[in-house]
């Protein structure tokens, strides 16, 4: 019943595009959020009827070989949360019913998207799904077509055209070693001719075109435009999972499952995971408009996940993997305060704001608790992410990265005390005297997600267990 | 001059479905259908996007494209003509006769049953880029505004 995942979105998106435009908008946000409930209800659970059925009714018309492993279903749950919670985003922010329907047909592309990404065992796939997430991601990046989000979605669409042309070269190359492009079978051949030049240049090819999509330096360029230009809804659901999906997962589940321990790549992965963690930070400390300096701390917290991925020993991708929900759940929320400033202030700047936490209560005091925990203090979640991590270049004698990342998390302090400090404390700025919290509509992911946060961290050392 | 490019698009997508012919005569029905995969669908979607971002052309910038459009071409004749004469002084021998294609997997068997997702994911790129166009491009209407 795994194809499910992507057959019943699908199907929703044709009877979401009948023209009966009114009822379609209106029921079509609920239904999706439906249906996202439904994926994280499955991912937690775990129910046999559904992951291991031998049902086979629907591969009358369509099948294809499909991976669920742990990896899969902690990206399952992630997507499930984050498409939840930006829909939530979207019925409040997103006030033109018109642009809602259209947000709404376009996630649940995405959406589709993601969910094959993470389920196929097959690489021309995974490119194909990739580009699908791809589009959708471009179209809701420009949503409400005003000049700078115009300019973030073509940055975007520029840096991701560069890096499908990467993928696709590499994929004809492995095309053409191995025979065939399901994961097993060129794993088998590239395992056969690991020192061949045209293996090594097909897997660098494919490397550098997931490290653009995962926006790493030093190809984040198009990071902060499209993050901080995009709709409230939509960066929640870029920053929080889209670009995880797109470029974090594809490289982890092509190193782990595919390309294999290669001394090159895992030194290149490790370089490039710690430039990123210090890039990402200390640009988000010069930073003034809220989204982003939360759009280069996401640089830094991904790096953090490349960092772990490149040091390959197996706590080390459990840090990886754990990592990435952690930064689903906080970078969600993250955005989802600035989407309740900006609604409250009708600005960004922080420069110019001050004070809020008296007005807005629940959205500073959410805030705090996600930059603590992408800070990684305890005992939030994001605390026992970023120490497993480092423990496992600690353990596999990789000292300097460890020191970096360790050092770093003081920077990701410094910024966001500066991001509270400005922001939520303080005397009320002039102008901002009568602003009000936010409704329930932001209200409600904003307590959703800290809960996640906190119980996460509250609960894994009860349940975490390492031989 | 964005009707002049959607013509390159589709003359795109024709070539790529006449080198997807090509190739499944080379004995490759597996590179084939990645071929008109890739460009019949994925690739036109995202140039119809980028061609939806160019901008209207004034009608005397038209008109002066128009004149000189075959004439920075002047050079190509001559090209061919010395390429040609080259080939023949070597006595270059192309043999253009194609191999008799030995296909053990039906290509119809390779696009509905080996790459049943890969055929989901056109019809999405497909949707996902008219969804594209119309949520970015289609005016509102006069009461709308």
């Amino acid at each position: 019943m795994i194809p499910l995942l992507v057959l019943i979105p699908f199907f929703s998106l044709l009877i979401l595009s009948l023209p009966f435009k009114n009822l379609m908008n209106r029921a079509g946000l609920w239904w999706v959020a439906l249906l996202s409930l439904a994926q994280v209800a499955l991912a937690v659970f775990h129910p046999v009827w559904f992951w291991e059925s031998k049902i086979n009714i629907w591969m009358l018309f369509f099948s294809f070989n499909s991976l669920v492993d742990s990896l899969t279903l902690v990206m399952l749950l992630s997507i499930g949360i984050v498409v939840f919670i930006s829909l939530f985003v979207a019925r409040y922010s997103l006030a033109d019913e018109r642009q809602r329907g259209n947000f709404v047909s376009m996630l649940l592309v995405a959406l589709i998207g993601m969910n094959a990404t993470v389920i196929v065992t097959d690489i021309f796939s995974l490119y194909v799904f990739i580009e699908i997430t791809a589009v959708s991601s471009f179209v809701m990046i420009a949503l409400q077509k005003d000049r700078f989000a115009l300019e973030g979605a073509f940055k975007y669409f520029i840096m991701s055209a560069v890096a499908t042309v990467m993928m696709l070269s590499a994929i004809a190359l492995i095309l053409f070693l191995s025979g065939s492009t399901s994961f097993s079978a060129v794993a088998a051949a590239l395992a056969n001719s690991s020192g061949s030049g045209l293996t090594r240049t097909a897997i660098a090819l494919f490397v550098c075109g997931l490290l653009i999509k995962s926006g790493i330096v030093p190809f984040h360029g198009w990071l902060p435009d499209a993050y901080s230009s995009a709709p409230a809804p939509v960066s929640v659901a870029l920053a929080g999972i889209i670009t995880k999906v797109s470029g974090v997962y594809v490289l982890m589940r092509l190193v782990i499952s595919v390309f294999g321990l290669m001394p090159e790549l895992q030194n290149l992965l490790m370089f490039v995971g710690a430039l990123s963690i210090v890039v990402g930070a200390l640009a988000a400390l010069t930073q003034n408009n809220f989204k982003r300096m939360l759009s280069y701390s996401s640089i830094s917290q991904i790096g953090y996940i490349i960092l772990a991925l490149g040091c390959q020993t197996p706590l080390a991708l459990f840090g990886a993997a754990f990592h990435i929900f952690n930064h689903a759940i906080f970078k969600s929320l993250l955005f989802v305060n600035a989407a309740a400033v900006e609604k409250q202030t009708g600005a960004l700047n922080i420069d110019k704001m001050g004070g809020l936490s008296a007005k807005m209560p629940v959205t500073g005091a959410t805030s705090a608790i996600a930059a603590l925990s992408t800070a990684g203090i305890p005992p939030l979640s994001g605390f026992w992410s970023k120490l497993i991590i480092i423990l496992a270049l600690w353990n596999s004698g990789k000292f300097a990265y460890a020191a970096i990342a360790l050092l770093a998390s003081i920077l990701t302090l410094a910024y966001f005390l500066t991001l509270q400090r400005k922001v939520f404390f303080g005397k009320i700025a002039h102008g901002l005297e009568n602003i009000k919290e936010v409704g329930a509509g932001l209200i409600v992911p904003q307590v959703i997600l800290a809960v996640l946060i906190i119980g996460v961290g509250l609960i894994f050392p009860l349940v975490f267990v390492w031989h | 001059m964005a009707t002049r490019l959607i013509r390159a698009v589709v003359g795109l997508a024709l070539t790529s479905a006449v080198l997807s012919i090509i190739i499944f005569r080379l004995s490759s029905p597996l590179a084939a259908v990645f071929e008109l995969s890739v460009c019949s669908g994925l690739i036109s979607v995202i140039f119809l996007t980028t061609i939806s971002f160019t901008e209207r052309v004034s009608q005397e910038r038209l008109a002066s494209r128009k004149a000189e459009r075959f004439g920075r071409f002047w050079l190509l004749p001559f090209i061919i003509v010395i390429c040609g004469a080259i080939l023949s002084v070597i006595k270059f021998r192309i043999d253009f006769s194609l191999p008799r294609a030995i296909i053990d997997t039906d290509v119809r068997n390779i696009i509905w049953h080996l790459r049943h997702a890969d055929l989901l994911g056109q019809v999405l790129i497909l949707l996902a880029g008219a969804f594209a166009v119309v949520i970015l491009f289609k005016e509102p209407k006069k009461d709308e505004r």
